[in-house]
């Protein structure tokens, strides 16, 4: 069994749980924002929604409360179906472009 | 013993995120991200959520991960590229306001007391539980997430078939 | 928990909207090629019909009362958003029938998506709940990013759709996060709720503040709101044009509606945290677009910057705060929609065989040999630029008032401001048109729809310029609502 009554002191303190969340989360936002790599943009992104996911449970866990945990069931979801569509049109872009080496996409500028 | 869980979950999940941002080859950063999800699902557990663990597992580590590693693999895309959203040259003030960010966000964040927020031990949520509110109290946003798993089906086909020579 | 009848009446015109979608994609199989028109007909008509659902349910009870445990609500304010985004979705259909021809992609998914993406919207103007709100949204902007790509030949459209497909997963992530923090600082993710536990001042920590950051940010990048605008002109230059004026004009008016009942409700007890960061937001929206857009030689990337100012008036608008306010945004949107496909539909009929139409430079002189598409094109700058008597007038007008009724004086001269340097780059346009000498000639398209579509809009930008005051009372009955 997983649940069994915990010591309060060997409680981990919700401000833990939340401190990893926005750790994950900045690491998140850093891929996204400084690689150029589109795969790695897009892991960074679900490097994000993990750790939103770690808050609604941790919150729901706390509180006593089932929507965090059902809100992070619908995340994780909507995460899967937008990167089916991101690849999607990732296969799409390289194919119109015929890149398979390490050519830079930047024709939209200005 | 939790608390040394936790530290050790939190350290591997943190080590293995900077990983997948960090590394040059993406079929790396996807392995970390996947050591990275195993261990977010580890915590899941130690707030007794196991479902939530068990759909992270599946969802992610299974269904999403094996999409990313299959696309990367069969089409070799690995160095498909974006312009960088922070062009080059501004590239410093990024790396100064990142940490800076994180490290407001970790004051504020420790410094909250989360008033109202009794220690947990509210024991672990049954599945039961959990599809039973998902078919009662969540049933719009339900209904609303199947239509767009079918829009992603529709989509990602319409993006990935070829319509032209 | 067991819903009644009034939980599925209220959601008649939405499940009209996704099942019609549903259908006719099975539909399309049956249908050829060339005739895919008939996809697009029958799109028309179910929009028809959910419009006439949204109607007939004015009257009902079921009006005003949260239904599915809180998680949608069909109220005035609702109402007015859904036909804003029914007009901005025919129109688009309309003013796609030609262009789909003439890129050659023909195909029944494109009306199909289009009709999911209302059907998200339409969830997100009625959505009451944080966790309703964002599904809507995401099913509101899956299908657009699909649709930005959409142009398989063209590696300007698959680049936008895969830029605007990780900014928008991103905003996603962002929006999340600080909906995470406030579900842990209120312990609901209703708005009413959320307004009821956060009037209790203690609430106010810094968490919170993190919590509207974040979902300032978030909405700000659905919106496109300057700093987080960057995916627009991007995404608005690489779309197929009849898809760049949906977007701008239905999207964004569901993004908008939510933000207005995310603020309005659910976080007005933390007003005084708030507007200051939706006003810099809105302040440096209007600036930077109505600026850059004078650079431009694109006109799609002209009107993408232009419509990020224009966001920054919706927002001032938000930050007057109060019933005036939210019908005021409620206003300029319907405006916007007007003005800004009847725009796009002259952009669509310069867009013809080998001939883009897309170069500001392309409108030379077009008054000499095409005289009734540049006074309806004047028409539509002018409106754009907020010049009488055009509908552009009425809805900027609007909004400042409603910003001096609350004492913001200063906010209202910037955006005078901005609106007379906007001015200049819509009216060089016209300049271009009639007092030039055309240099190449032109060839434009002719087709019903575009027409059809052109008629309307034009109708509505007069009509609602010349005529607003049934319509403000219309917006004020349904703002009264939030």
């Amino acid at each position: 069994m997983i649940s069994r009554t915990v010591r309060r002191k060997d409680m981990v303190p919700i401000t833990w749980y939340i401190a990893l969340g926005s750790v994950l989360f900045m690491i998140g936002v850093s891929g996204v924002l400084l690689r150029k790599n589109i795969i790695i943009m897009l892991m960074g992104v679900e490097l994000m929604l993990n750790s939103v996911n770690i808050n609604l449970a941790a919150f729901s866990y706390y509180l006593k409360d089932l929507r965090g945990q059902v809100f992070a069931v619908f995340t994780i979801t909507v995460a899967a179906a937008e990167v089916a569509v991101a690849l999607g049109i990732l296969i799409a872009l390289v194919r119109s472009r015929g890149v398979f080496s390490a050519d830079k996409i930047d024709t939209l500028k200005g | 013993m939790e608390r040394l869980f936790f530290l050790i979950f939190a350290s591997v999940a943190v080590v293995s995120a900077l990983c997948v941002v960090l590394f040059r080859n993406p079929v790396r950063s996807a392995l970390a991200l996947m050591l990275c999800l195993l261990q977010v699902a580890c915590v899941f557990v130690l707030l007794r959520s196991p479902f939530l663990a068990v759909v992270q597992v599946f969802v992610y580590v299974g269904a999403v991960m094996v999409l990313f590693l299959f696309v990367v693999m069969i089409l070799d895309i690995r160095q498909a590229e974006l312009e960088a959203f922070f062009p080059p040259r501004n590239r410093w003030l990024m790396y100064a306001i990142i940490p800076v960010i994180t490290f407001e966000f970790l004051l504020v964040i420790l410094g909250t007391s989360f008033e109202g927020f009794g220690p947990g031990a509210g024991g672990e949520t049954k599945v039961e539980v959990i599809g039973r509110a998902l078919f009662t109290e969540y049933l719009l946003p339900f209904e609303v997430v199947s239509v767009l798993l079918l829009v992603a089906m529709v989509g990602a086909i319409v993006m990935a078939k070829k319509r032209w020579d | 928990m067991i819903f009644g009848l009034r939980d599925v009446m209220a959601v008649i015109p939405e499940a009209i909207v996704a099942g019609a979608a549903c259908l006719l994609l099975l539909v399309d199989f049956l249908i050829a090629k060339k005739r895919k028109i008939i996809v697009a007909a029958l799109s028309i008509a179910a929009v028809a019909a959910a419009a006439f659902f949204s109607l007939y349910l004015v009257g009902t009870d079921v009006m005003w009362k949260k239904v599915f445990a809180g998680m949608f609500v069909v109220d005035g304010f609702s109402t007015f958003f859904k036909f804003v985004l029914y007009l901005a979705t025919v129109l688009s259909m309309m003013l796609s029938f030609h262009y789909v021809k003439e890129e050659d992609i023909n195909t029944g998914e494109y009306y199909t998506l289009m009709l999911f993406s209302l059907s998200g919207m339409m969830i997100a103007a009625s959505a009451s709940d944080l966790l309703s709100i964002y599904v809507a949204v995401e099913l509101m902007s899956i299908p657009v990013y699909v649709l930005v790509g959409f142009l398989q030949k063209d590696a300007r459209s698959n680049e936008a759709a895969m830029k605007y497909v990780i900014l928008g997963a991103f905003s996603s992530g962002v929006l999340l996060y600080g909906i995470s923090f406030i579900y842990g600082i209120t312990g609901t993710t209703e708005l009413s709720a959320v307004a009821g536990a956060l009037a209790d001042p203690s609430m106010h920590t810094p968490a919170l503040s993190i919590a509207i950051i974040m979902l300032v940010a978030g909405f700000g990048f659905k919106i496109a709101g300057v700093p987080f605008h960057m995916w627009a002109p991007d995404a608005y230059e690489g779309a197929p044009t009849p898809i760049t004026g949906f977007m701008s004009a239905g999207p964004k008016a569901a993004a908008c509606a939510a933000v207005l009942r995310v603020f309005t409700e659910g976080l007005q007890p933390a007003y005084s945290r708030w507007v200051v960061i939706v006003a810099i937001v809105a302040v440096l929206s209007l600036v930077y677009g109505n600026i850059v857009a004078i650079a431009q030689k694109n006109i799609k990337r002209m009107l993408a910057y232009s419509s990020i100012g224009h966001v920054g008036y919706a927002l001032l608008g938000l930050v007057a705060g109060g019933t005036e306010g939210a019908s005021s945004v409620m206003y300029y949107m319907a405006v916007y929609a007007f003005m800004n496909l009847g725009a796009f539909s002259i952009i669509i009929m310069m867009r013809k065989g080998e001939q883009k139409g897309e170069m500001i430079e392309d409108y030379t002189g077009l008054a000499k040999t095409r005289g009734g598409m540049a006074l309806l094109m004047l028409i539509f700058m002018f409106s754009l630029a907020g010049l009488p008597p055009t509908a552009g007038f009425i809805g900027k007008f609007y909004i400042f008032m409603a910003l001096i009724h609350k004492g913001m004086v200063g906010l209202a001269v910037i955006a005078v401001l901005m609106s007379a340097v906007g001015a200049y780059f819509y009216i060089r346009i016209v300049m271009l048109m009639y007092m030039k000498d055309p240099v190449n000639p032109v060839e434009t398209a002719s087709s019903r729809g575009l027409y059809y579509a052109l008629a309307i809009a034009a109708a509505g930008t007069i009509l609602l310029g010349v005529y607003p005051g049934y319509f403000i009372k219309l917006a004020q009955m349904a703002g009264g609502s939030l």
